[in-house]
């Protein structure tokens, strides 16, 4: 499989005083193949969406480097490098209310881009805009509609039709179905996978649903504090887990199976995600880890391969 | 569900519950009829727009009435009728037999006021007690909740907490008089899986200690299998399914519910199953169907239940559907979606 986006040992940090910096992504270094959906997975405050749009270059790289296709992407992106990634990268959001412009109509929506690239008339972006809006299952018409008009996963196409009517590649989706219906969810999530299909595009899918993320990646990231704590096929990291946070993890999510939840009274993770400013050394999860020793305190731990496909970052498998 | 009996804290029976708004009256709740029981869980269940939140929110009054209105229909808590109550009356119910939590924390406290402040404001308004009595109740029910260094926690603001600690101290607040009934709004909607868990478990605990009955009402199948005795789905403003929890979900009788539960993924090793959307979307509650709500976004809908509002069909014990498909007369459906309902039986 041909990589698509590599990282190597991004770094993300926000300085928000004197000496108070916030190690929002610290040191991730991941690749993704083409036409490879791979899930990101975290509590919130673990730096899966700040990871995603430093990929896609929204965000300036503290350090490390982002490479598109073999291709260094630069650390700090001006207008023109927006204009020239836009057709290759884009990105779907979490909030289909908020990201998009309650004063602008679907066509002027979906539209924007073509129109920021240039070379197409007024005829072709509307020709290209309905085949979209048809695409993503809506109606060609709708498009001199406001998006007060449309419901939550209609306002979700429209965003999925903004980021791909570019063409892109590679998609970040940051969380495109936690503001969703389940019901709904289902049609967005079997939206992407065909367009995958189809298009042959990649996808980083950011979400903390974690059986949604199994459902739909090939391979899944699990995130803590900014650090990379494992790495595997979709399958391997959900059943068998090998870091003590994915395992908690994957135990804390409520199964639809009310047998099933009797049998498997869970005791939930202790506490709670700890500041990600001024973070001491050693492993991030010690301070909640049920299988704490002595070195997890000193050593930050490597992210240690068990096949070729599965890694964890943790002490017990060093 | 429908015989009254002790054992039940509260019962609603066919409530209707109407908006008056610029485009027309929409009518949100249709009829809906249940019970919790003694103790227990129920656990309502539904999408956005389901009337799942305006039925517990119309008993306790607390829509603003007009534009909300209750044309019909009787709530009754421990044998008392609670619709038409004055303000003054279900004052002293909501917060003293009936504790609220809701989805999000960070808006439904004050933000100016100090936590324990807010949760002694309860107990002095409630149970007449002083100053000092109050906030020594508040530090109390902080720790139940599980907070950390209660005392201190409780001289902080709400922004000092994160959204799962908030969450501790909305519930710690909702139980400041000892409810009979605790009523959750989408809980744990706004927290992380890992802090879901934690919550769901402090609320499992109270339940157990203090013998409170719960009306848990959540969109997420994972939370109601974990947490529910009882469940009734809501679609379209009308309860279309009830029953124990393990005849909702190993003998799913209504096309909604088994749609529902094939729009999840399963999580089976090796046994992966393409998710099925529900195609379409709710009926317009601004001119509700004639006849079922569900009909066109059905895949076995017949020509009956276009015209005809189902009625309720017992499968078993307590168990009902309100679906055609149970009529005597309606023909056998073996489809996909049976099928896959029906097979997961433990």
């Amino acid at each position: 499989m041909n990589t698509i986006i590599e990282t190597k040992d991004l770094k993300k940090y926000f300085q928000i005083g004197k000496n108070r910096i916030v190690h929002a992504t610290d040191g991730l270094s991941v690749t993704i193949g083409e036409n490879e959906i791979v899930g990101l997975v975290g509590e919130s405050g673990s730096g899966k969406s700040t990871f995603g749009k430093a990929v896609v270059g929204l965000h300036d790289k503290t350090s490390g480097e982002v490479w598109y296709k073999g291709e260094l992407t630069p650390a700090h992106f001006t207008p023109a490098d927006y204009k020239k990634y836009s057709t290759e990268m884009q990105m779907i959001f979490q909030d289909p209310y908020s990201s998009l412009n309650p004063r602008m109509t679907v066509l002027e929506i979906i539209g924007e881009g073509l129109h920021l690239q240039g070379g197409f008339t007024h005829a072709d972006i509307k020709e290209k805009v309905a085949e979209w809006l048809r695409r993503v299952g809506l109606q060609p018409d709708h498009m001199s509609r406001y998006c007060h008009e449309f419901s939550g996963g209609q306002r979700q196409r429209i965003g999925i039709a903004r980021a791909l009517v570019l063409n892109p590649k590679f998609v970040v989706c940051d969380e495109p179905i936690s503001a969703l219906d389940v019901s709904v969810q289902a049609q967005v999530v079997n939206l992407l996978g065909e367009f995958r299909d189809t298009l042959g595009i990649s996808l980083l899918f950011i979400a903390h649903d974690l059986s949604m993320v199994r459902y739909v990646s090939d391979r899944i990231i699990v995130m803590y504090l900014g650090a990379l704590v494992e790495i595997g096929k979709a399958d391997e990291v959900f059943f068998h887990p090998q870091h003590p946070y994915t395992r908690l993890l994957i135990a804390s999510n409520p199964e639809a199976d009310p047998e099933y939840e009797r049998k498997h009274p869970h005791v939930p993770i202790k506490g709670e995600i700890p500041s990600p400013i001024n973070i001491p050394p050693g492993c991030r999860f010690a301070g909640r880890c049920p299988e704490v020793m002595d070195d997890c305190h000193k050593i930050t731990p490597k992210l240690v391969m068990k096949n070729d496909s599965h890694g964890a970052a943790c002490l017990l498998y060093a | 569900m429908k015989k009254t009996n002790n054992s039940n804290v509260l019962e609603v029976k066919d409530l209707n519950v109407d908006f008056s708004t610029y485009g027309g009256t929409v009518k949100a709740v249709r009829g809906v009829s249940y019970n919790v029981r003694k103790g227990k869980t129920l656990g309502v269940v539904g999408e956005s727009g389901c009337g799942k939140s305006v039925t517990v929110q119309a008993i306790l009054q607390l829509i603003p009435m007009p534009p909300g209105r209750i044309t019909s229909g009787s709530a009754k808590l421990n044998g008392k009728e609670m619709i038409g109550l004055s303000p003054k009356d279900i004052n002293t119910i909501r917060g003293r037999e009936i504790g609220v939590i809701f989805q999000d924390p960070m808006s439904s406290l004050n933000p100016t006021m100090k936590i324990g402040k807010q949760i002694a404001e309860t107990v002095k308004v409630h149970q007449h007690a002083s100053n000092d009595e109050a906030m020594q109740k508040a530090i109390a029910l902080l720790e139940k909740t599980k907070i950390p260094e209660a005392a201190k926690r409780a001289q902080q603001y709400p922004f000092e907490f994160s959204g799962g600690m908030l969450q501790r101290a909305s519930i710690a607040m909702s139980l400041a008089c000892d409810p009979t009934l605790l009523v959750a709004d989408e809980p744990t909607t706004a927290l992380d899986v890992t802090i879901q868990s934690q919550t769901l478990e402090i609320m499992h605990a109270l339940q157990q200690n203090m013998g409170m009955s719960i009306i848990l009402i959540t969109h997420d199948l994972g939370v109601i299998a974990k947490m529910a005795h009882d469940v009734a789905v809501m679609y379209a403003g009308q309860v279309i399914e009830a029953g124990p929890v393990d005849d909702i979900f190993y003998r799913s009788s209504h096309p909604y519910t088994l749609g529902l539960r094939h729009a999840m993924p399963t999580n089976i090793e090796g046994a992966d199953r393409k998710l099925m959307p529900i195609d379409g979307s709710p009926p317009d509650l601004f001119k509700p169907p004639a006849g079922c709500g569900y009909y066109a976004r059905c895949p076995y809908a017949m020509r009956v239940c276009e015209k005809h509002n189902p009625e309720e069909f017992t499968i078993s014990g307590k168990h009902f559907a309100r679906c055609w498909l149970q009529h005597s007369s309606a023909p056998k459906v073996e489809g996909e979606l049976f099928q896959i309902g029906h097979t997961e039986n433990a």
